[in-house]
């Protein structure tokens, strides 16, 4: 069975989708994801184990498990390949979707219609199932399906806030035609390289491709391989659909989306750049390191301005998004060993801080209907937990010293350094600086604003909402006070990516 | 090969454009979505034509054929026109509760009732 | 539209060649163009047809909501069974040959029609839910 590994993490939680809706109201559809998620999670831990074992006894930090479908050879057939950067993100998207599954059963029992919720569950677990296809397969047109399988799911599960505020249908079909178009151009993409090269295997593609540095048709599918997944990844300046999309989706949802999915279009970008193209032809012989570089500054600092003029928690912590996904971009364009470990780690970390900050923001939804700042006054004392948790979030955020993303933020700085480009050392701390305002912002609100006497009166938030919260809150401040883990593992994905020498 | 040759390219170059220039430009959410399963539409047919193989017959196994076109790209693009079937269906359904929340699916109609 | 003799009686002479149609479309989905989508969603233009001329509520009666929702995953269930099948067999997952270990045509021959037939149904449920869930606003009651 343990041979299986790399398939059942996708077929556990597919099957489990089926099952979902059919099982009938109440808590059961929440038993089957939880059962699926924690299941999921344990199996991606064995296989993160796997994986550490064949490269301590290999020696090699590129070794990967090999899974071929239907046991048709290779390179024809279907390939599912593990390496130690798979098996990273594998475990982050499982253990983020564990937690979040628990609080998911008030929140939506809450939220959503009785009618709907075994459905909800359903698209639940094949978002999830989609987002770990992606990240396990190594055939270039299996990670389009699996993407797009996880995108409808994400669109529909964007629509579903709809019984909270209806403006996330207008978002939602924002986010629709904006992701089917960037997913259409990977596509495209796809097929202008299987036109030059014959073949859709990415360990094959980037054999072919080595002797195809000078062909038109190859940049012209790198390009457009670029743009899409920049679209799936709401890098700027394709993020247009993120703040809506992630503002008002319902909080786990958010979590989710915000937490591991654009990582995920993130991780397939790192393929296509390391793998399938490798480093030469990626960044040497095309532009793409300063136009990257060019729009991930832009979204660091564009992203945290923007945050700070929201009046909506939600769509302040989407902005923030943003901002991330420009460092994670910084990071692995920097292409050494430092930057691409704090890429990862910052992949790791936020997944962590923000899927946590979401979860506060909706125990707040749960308890005052709104995430409207002007809402949020003086509710530092009447949701003491809740509120603290928001304020480590904010801190990991800014990057300050004992929290995770002051660890992320260290390795990224260093890496810039590194390459002599202290101009982007600088955009960093100031991106920091913005975060500061953005948290100050609803810190200020929450602990030194009295609460106005007409609102409503709220209690602290029911214990199975706030400890997950707390857990993944609590996840980022361990791994910043004791980041050898957390950094270990992404020095090793940074290592087999870089190859061996 | 001279440009015009390449003529299969351009026609579907064309068509995408259209489509794209429906998406962004209309602004009814129906001629959106129409505009984008015409976009995704000569994407599908770009693909299908990179298959074709001189003299070759359709690839499916018969007695008089000596070359078949290439049958991959036709299975790619099954599975890509169900992924496209289905995002028009949610699409579709998402247009259908727009209309019954906000009564319009104009996008300025919709921009100005959120304005409020 | 039950009024017009045409659309009635049409569309009852056809809807069994319809549905014919659609079995023999996924079932030689191997040998000749065709296969699951395809068949699955000519099966369910039977259904839509029905729902059209005549009343939809009629052909809801015929198949009814519970139904087409479990059809709907049966098919994806029958589909991953026989992945798992293999998978418990101890080969690899969607291999076809623990079927009938003895002769690997037949066995892929039995994989393929198993796995097209599941995915036919599924897209006949979805197709029939759709069109249910589209028209439920513009059903006359009564």
């Amino acid at each position: 069975m343990e041979d299986h590994l790399p398939v059942l993490l996708v077929v556990v939680p597919l099957f489990s989708a089926l099952i979902a809706p059919l099982v009938g109201r109440g808590d059961k559809p929440w038993y089957v994801a939880m059962a699926a998620t924690w299941s999921v999670f344990l199996l991606s831990a064995v296989l993160c184990a796997r994986i550490y074992g064949i490269i301590g006894a290999s020696g090699d930090p590129s070794a990967f498990i090999s899974y071929a479908m239907g046991n048709w050879a290779l390179p024809w057939g279907i390939e599912y390949r593990v390496d130690a950067f798979n098996a990273l993100l594998l475990l982050i998207i499982a253990a983020v979707s564990a937690v979040v599954t628990v609080y998911a059963r008030l929140s939506i029992a809450h939220e959503i219609p009785a009618d709907r919720v075994n459905f909800f569950y359903g698209l639940w677990l094949l978002f999830f199932a989609g987002l770990l296809g992606v990240t396990v397969s190594g055939d270039v047109f299996n990670v389009y399906v699996l993407l797009e399988v996880s995108s409808l799911a994400g669109y529909s599960l964007v629509a579903m806030g709809k019984y909270l505020d209806r403006r996330a249908l207008w978002a939602s079909i924002n986010y629709l035609f904006l992701g089917s178009i960037g997913a259409s151009f990977f596509l495209l993409g796809i097929g202008y390289l299987y036109s030059a090269t014959g073949t859709l295997n990415m360990a094959d593609l980037s054999e072919r491709l080595r002797s195809l540095h000078d062909s038109r048709t190859v940049v012209t599918a790198f390009v457009f391989l670029l743009v899409g997944l920049g679209i799936k990844m709401a890098l700027f300046p394709f993020h247009i659909w993120l703040p809506g999309a992630h503002g008002y989706a319902p909080p786990i949802v958010s979590a989710l989306l915000s937490g591991v999915a654009i990582k995920v279009g993130a991780y397939v970008m790192v393929r296509l750049l390391f793998s399938v193209l490798g480093i030469e032809f990626g960044f040497e012989t095309l532009p793409t390191r300063p136009i990257l570089l060019a729009f991930s500054s832009l979204a660091i600092l564009g992203g945290s301005y923007l945050a700070i003029r929201q009046s909506s928690l939600k769509r302040l912590l989407a902005y923030s998004s943003v901002a991330q996904i420009g460092y994670i971009t910084l990071g692995f364009t920097l292409a050494n060993e430092d930057g691409l470990t704090g890429s990862f780690i910052h992949i790791f970390n936020h997944a962590l801080m923000k899927s946590g900050l979401f979860l506060i923001a909706g125990i707040v939804v749960y308890r005052l209907g709104t995430s409207e700042l002007a809402a949020l006054r003086g509710l530092g004392r009447r949701m003491p937990f809740t509120m603290a948790g928001f304020t480590a979030g904010g801190l990991g955020l800014i990057g300050t010293p004992l929290t995770a993303g002051f660890v992320s933020k260290w390795y990224l700085v260093a890496a810039a350094i590194e390459r002599g480009q202290s101009f982007l050392a600088a955009v960093i701390l100031l991106g920091s600086l913005l975060a500061v305002v953005y948290v100050w912002r609803v810190v200020e609100l929450i602990y030194f604003e009295p609460r106005p006497e007409s609102s409503t009166q709220v209690r602290e938030g029911p214990w199975s909402l706030v400890v997950p919260a707390w857990v993944l809150i609590g996840a980022s401040l361990y791994f910043g006070v004791d980041a050898s883990l957390s950094s270990s593992m992404a020095r090793q994905a940074a290592r087999a990516l870089l190859g061996p020498g | 090969m001279r440009v015009w040759e390449l003529y299969n390219y351009w026609i579907f170059i064309l068509l995408m454009m259209i489509g794209f220039y429906t998406i962004i430009a209309k602004p009814n959410l129906v001629k959106k979505v129409i505009g984008l399963s015409l976009f995704q539409t000569a994407i599908f047919m770009f693909f299908i034509s990179l298959g074709k193989v001189e003299d070759g017959t359709v690839p499916v196994a018969v007695s008089f054929a000596t070359a078949y076109s290439n049958p991959l790209p036709h299975a790619l693009i099954l599975t890509a026109i169900v992924v496209s079937v289905s995002t028009l269906a949610v699409a579709l359904a998402i247009i259908v509760n727009i209309k019954d929340a906000y009564g319009t699916i104009e996008e300025e109609e919709i921009h100005k009732a959120q304005e409020d | 539209m039950e009024d017009q003799v045409i659309l009635r009686i049409v569309a009852k002479l056809m809807i069994p060649f319809i549905l014919v149609f659609g079995f023999y479309v996924i079932a030689h989905g191997e040998l000749g163009p065709g296969g699951g989508f395809q068949g699955g969603v000519v099966l369910a233009s039977a259904f839509i047809l029905y729902g059209i001329v005549f009343d939809a509520q009629r052909m809801r009666m015929i198949l009814p909501r519970g139904v087409s929702d479990a059809l709907a995953s049966a098919g994806v269930i029958l589909y991953a069974l026989t992945g798992l099948y293999s998978l418990f067999a101890g080969y690899r997952y969607l291999d076809y040959s623990p079927l009938k270990p003895s002769d690997a045509a037949i066995a892929e021959s039995w994989g393929m029609t198993l796995v097209e037939y599941g995915v036919g149904i599924t897209v006949a449920a979805v197709m029939v839910t759709l069109f249910n869930e589209l028209v439920e606003g513009t059903v006359k009651k009564g």
